[in-house]
């Protein structure tokens, strides 16, 4: 057996561990679930001192000699403090600093969210397809407006949004159900190539 | 102190944070950015990382150290943490080590075999909705068929038409919905945003 054979069958053991929850909870699964959250962990901690700790914490400081960097570090550890029952309140310090960005967020979210999409929206009713696009924006801006009762000529062409979100989740729900299926076949793919069909090679010929 | 200080560095970092979008001047955009915020920001990063270690390694402890229902899987959770942690931090994280070993065979399969088997539980929530046999369900889903059929060969074998009429749900019907959406998530990330930068918002402070 070749090490990519037995690394396969690795891999082949938990994909069926994790399948086995299509059937039951059971322990199998419980395991994988776990082991998997472990291991995410365990490969995001090292990333993170990799590319981030060494190059703008430890290079900074000790090689370059950018002792300003003790302060940030200093708060950074008051993150540590949350779970201190006397000394949490200072973790609020790290959190308000990350908290500061709010500000730019004030203007991005207009211009991201709201300007551009304005934008985009008010262009020249040419065609039967942007008058509906304008028409349908409308009416799903109008659905969330609960200040006026939904009533009379104005609930109905309020309705009208709703059918509008029907057909966009409609959408969206195809378009991730393909996306899970295209994984699923990749999963299958695996376990039918590069296990099932190597064990067969490996042990008939 | 416990509050006050936080709070007053929020609004005063949120309001210069604000003049940095609008003033194209050489101390907001490299003094204050470039020289102040980025370095200080990635000096502190590593320790949010490490809060997060602690707190789920503390969770599982306690789970072990209590005997709580299910306790025992806890202990899976410790050998994946440790064995992967190790392996990066003794052999490094370059291909052909234990690390990206750990990786490719043990976390990405069984992190996509878990996103596939939301596929399943997709197609049981959609018969769930077509049972509910309203006229929102069946026009979601005659949505949704189209797109799935017009992605697949069969789908341009029962109809030509099929990915025609499925690029114009997504473009059409899709768009106007999504647009209005966005237009109101964005008036409310605003009234948020602007809700704690003027400090009436202050729940991310935590109690006390």
């Amino acid at each position: 057996m070749t090490f990519e054979l037995f690394s396969n069958l690795v891999g082949a053991f938990f994909t069926l561990c994790i399948f086995s929850f299509l059937y039951k909870d059971n322990p199998l699964y419980q395991m994988s679930e776990q082991l998997l959250v472990g291991i995410s962990l365990g490969y995001s901690l090292v990333l993170v001192y990799e590319r981030t700790f060494i190059p703008f914490f430890v290079q900074p400081i000790f090689l370059k000699q950018e002792w300003i960097l003790i302060i940030p570090s200093i708060i950074g550890m008051f993150y540590l403090l949350r779970f201190s029952r006397k000394l949490s309140w200072l973790s609020r310090y790290p959190i308000a600093f990350s908290m500061m960005g709010v500000g730019a967020s004030v203007a991005l979210a207009m211009h991201n969210s709201i300007l551009v999409q304005m934008r985009q929206a008010m262009v020249p009713l040419e065609s039967v397809n942007l008058a509906l696009i304008f028409i349908g924006t409308i009416a799903v801006l109008l659905y969330f407006f609960f200040s006026k009762a939904h009533t009379g000529v104005y609930g109905k062409f309020v309705d009208i949004g709703k059918w509008f979100m029907m057909v966009g989740f409609g959408a969206s729900f195809g378009l991730t159900v393909m996306a899970r299926i295209s994984l699923l076949i990749g999963r299958i793919q695996f376990l039918v190539n590069d296990v099932f069909l190597a064990l067969k090679h490996a042990f008939f010929g | 102190m416990k509050k006050t200080i936080p709070l007053l560095v929020v609004i005063l970092g949120g309001f210069i944070w604000l003049a940095w979008v609008f003033v194209p001047h050489r101390l907001l955009q490299d003094v204050f950015y470039y020289d102040f915020y980025l370095p200080w920001a990635r000096a502190m990063a590593p320790f949010g990382m490490l809060l997060g270690v602690m707190s789920l390694s503390m969770m599982h402890y306690g789970k072990i150290r209590r005997k709580a229902p299910k306790w025992q899987y806890s202990f899976f959770f410790f050998a994946g943490f440790i064995a992967t942690s190790l392996a990066g931090f003794i052999g490094g994280t370059q291909k052909g080590g234990l690390y990206m070993w750990l990786f490719e065979n043990l976390q990405m399969p069984m992190s996509s075999t878990m996103f596939s088997l939301l596929a399943f539980y997709m197609a049981s929530a959609a018969y769930k909705a077509f049972r509910a046999r309203s006229a929102e369900a069946t026009v979601l889903l005659v949505a949704a068929i189209i797109v799935m059929l017009a992605q697949v060969p069969l789908g341009v074998k029962i109809s030509r038409h099929l990915p025609d009429i499925s690029q114009w749900i997504l473009d059409v019907p899709n768009l106007a919905s999504k647009r209005g959406i966005m237009l109101g998530v964005g008036l409310g990330s605003v009234a948020t945003t602007l809700k704690i930068l003027l400090g009436i918002e202050r729940s991310y402070l935590g109690g006390e």
